[in-house]
């Protein structure tokens, strides 16, 4: 049964790279490298971990309804996922900033928003506990069908998860049917291989800009809500998220900005993130080496596909350059 | 009858020094009223008293003076690793990375040799090692930058976790006592590699050499070739490749300097300050720098102010977070704060907001 928990684990721990890898490909094809993801992703965690919080001390565990526990850090992580991507919109697009520069000040800050609110918390809102353990909203969250214990281990590979993990494989399904079959992602995709084309042809670039980032950076801050509730039972760590962020850019990449090809990569990204614990005999210096491999893979695919110039494979003409429509 | 919008932004052709100065100081004030008003929400403290907190954490005593000197100096020595490769608009977000291989390069070679050379000898060997590190860590996203056009950005951006891979497994293949998961401080007895102490200071050498290092990249991309070559690269290749420059070499010979530095940096780190390698050697300055170096606009003698003001920022509202006992990632809210503020700062400097005029002008 171990090939069962072994798949079980890499579908949980790709999911949140999914959810980021998504985001970012929507915003790209909006012309924009928001380097800001991993901050976005631990601030949507923590969005959803206040949201918690604050009802489950309020209320206590024992009064609590599942519809709204579910709700309030929903929106919550949704809302402060949002600012974020408004913040990074206001700067680059409206304001025509250097995309890298905002991104990674992004990170910063949400990194720093998500690590202080998650060891400050409880300080600042005097609450008697002694650390942020959700059990009891990440129990909500978690709530699998029902029937698949019965399925035997084809239920458990395939039926076992919580809703956002579903979510994010019909997220990642619906936006790239977008890109590719309506007239709405025709659009995006003009906007970002070349916004003065887009703009002659009657796109209103700003609005498309605006909207990808944002939708964008709320599929991406869902990630970061999956991993909290799910993976980590609803227990905030400092810096637990890891380099996941990281990972979700470089899955953009590796799945040459397609969707439901990162649907497929992040299962692979998580087999590997978790791969360490099942080569028997291996010391720990070598789980170190291991745990590189999705940057390798990710850097063989980078120069790959620049090598081979394949005209559906490539970056958006436009990544990375802001748009201002009196300058040609 | 379509009606004009409300305003329209025009490109400003240049403008004057002190506007455009006026212009950053006051999106820095803005932003540190902002931070205050932050600070005033999350702990009720007094807002002048917050200034007066953060002041005193940054340059309260003679022993925090130094360590903000020190701070400065390793983020401004990478913001100048930095500065000829953003000049070339090659984005090198990867200095983290450079300055790990370096610093793990120089402490391989302290820790493997040194009982077996003498303490000049070792030196060399350190800082030569890190300087080859670095510089390959620099040059292989550029070497495939320079045969295929591969995006640097996110191949730089990837080579960071190769390094802080490469590091953790040294880490623990050498811990000290095996298994720890640490190699703790090398040569504590013999103090083997480590730079000395001059005039009684500790951080003394280490910020000299970089401010031998902020004179030579001045000088480098103002006075030389190697520079102007740099500059015309960075605002059209084409240009370059039409009045001959060799843009595949230029990038590559700018990649090997900028990786070197980064590599010099993690070898003060190593040899100078930490006198150990972990995974947060570079402790995130990598990225920092790329903010620093570009609020400078890629000029050396600014960059200095900068990084000043940036460190300053992170000490003073560490000092925040201790006197609060609140978690010391507030320091990075409020660097996050003032960046957006000095970025978003720049558009009113390129650009102009010309409003719509009223009806009764425009029929005249």
């Amino acid at each position: 049964m171990s090939l069962v928990m072994f798949l079980q684990r890499m579908v949980i721990q790709g999911i949140p790279l999914l959810f980021g890898s998504t985001g970012e490909i929507i915003t790209e094809k909006s012309g924009h490298l928001n380097l800001g993801i991993p901050g976005i992703m631990y601030v949507g965690a923590i969005g959803g971990v206040i949201g918690a919080f604050m009802y489950e001390t309020g209320v206590g565990p024992e009064n609590m309804v599942p519809a709204l526990a579910i709700l309030i850090p929903f929106i919550c992580s949704v809302a402060m996922s949002l600012c974020m991507g408004l913040i990074y919109c206001f700067l680059t697009v409206t304001l025509r900033a250097n995309q890298n520069v905002t991104g990674l000040a992004l990170t910063t800050f949400g990194v720093g928003v998500g690590n202080f609110f998650g060891g400050s918390l409880i300080k600042l809102s005097s609450a008697d506990v002694p650390s942020i353990a959700l059990s009891a909203t990440s129990n909500y969250f978690k709530t699998a069908l029902p029937f698949a214990d019965k399925l035997g281990a084809v239920g458990q590979v395939l039926f076992s998860y919580s809703f956002l993990a579903y979510a994010a494989i019909i997220i990642a399904l619906v936006a790239s049917y977008m890109l590719k079959k309506t007239r709405v992602g025709l659009h995006l995709r003009a906007v970002g291989e070349s916004p003065a084309t887009a703009d002659a042809a009657g796109i209103n670039v700003t609005r498309y800009k605006y909207v990808a980032t944002c939708v964008g950076s709320i599929i991406a801050g869902l990630g970061g809500l999956y991993y909290i509730m799910d993976y980590a039972c609803g227990v905030w760590s400092n810096n637990g998220f890891g380099d996941r962020g990281w990972l979700s850019v470089a899955l953009v990449i590796f799945s040459t900005w397609k969707p439901d090809v990162a649907i497929l990569g992040s299962m692979l990204f998580g087999a590997l993130l978790i791969i360490q614990n099942y080569i028997p005999n291996l010391t720990m210096s070598a789980q170190e080496l291991i745990k590189m491999t999705p940057y390798l893979v990710t850097i063989i695919v980078l120069v790959i596909v620049s090598a081979r110039n394949k005209r559906e494979n490539q970056p958006p003409a436009g990544l990375g350059l802001p748009y201002f429509r009196e300058e040609r | 009858m379509h009606k004009e919008p409300l305003f329209h932004i025009v490109k400003r052709p240049a403008i004057e020094w002190y506007k455009s100065w006026a212009i950053r100081v006051l999106a820095v004030i803005l932003a540190l009223i902002l931070a205050g008003i932050v600070t005033l929400a999350l702990t009720g403290l007094n807002p002048l008293k917050v200034y007066a907190t953060m002041v005193d954490g940054a340059v309260g005593t003679t022993r925090r003076c130094w360590a903000l000197a020190q701070k400065t100096a390793m983020l401004l020595c990478i913001a100048l690793a930095l500065t000829p490769a953003f000049r070339m608009r090659f984005w090198n977000t990867g200095a983290e990375g450079q300055v790990l291989a370096g610093g793990m390069a120089a402490a391989a070679v302290m820790l493997k040799c040194g009982d077996l050379v003498p303490n000049w000898l070792l030196f060399i060997l350190m800082f030569l090692s890190a300087i080859v590190a670095g510089a390959i860590w620099g040059v292989i996203p550029a070497f495939f930058k320079a045969k295929w056009g591969t995006n640097e950005t996110l191949f730089t951006l990837m080579m960071n976790y190769i390094a802080i891979q490469i590091v953790g497994f040294f880490v623990l293949e050498w811990s000290v006592p095996k298994g720890s998961g640490q190699i703790g401080i090398i040569n504590q007895n013999s103090q083997a590699g480590w730079i000395p102490p001059l005039f009684g200071q500790a951080y003394l050498i280490n910020i000299i050499l970089v401010a031998l290092i902020t004179v030579f990249v001045y000088v480098y991309i103002r006075y030389t070739k190697h520079g102007y070559e740099i500059d015309v690269v960075g605002e059209s290749e084409r240009t370059a490749r039409y009045i001959g420059i060799d843009v595949k070499k230029v990038i590559i010979r700018t990649m090997i300097l900028s990786g070197a530095i980064c590599g010099i940096t993690g070898f003060l780190l190593v040899a100078g300050s930490d006198h150990t390698i972990t995974k947060d050697t570079a402790g995130g300055n990598g990225f920092t720098a790329i903010m620093v170096c570009w609020l400078a606009k890629f000029n050396p003698v600014w960059m200095i102010l900068t990084s000043l003001l940036i460190c300053f920022l992170q000490k003073g509202a560490g000092e925040i977070a201790t006197m609060f006992q609140l978690n010391l990632s507030f320091a990075d809210i409020i660097t996050g704060i003032i960046i957006f503020f000095i970025v978003g700062s720049e558009f009113f400097i390129n650009y102009r907001i010309i409003w719509r005029k009223k009806e009764k002008e425009d029929r005249k």
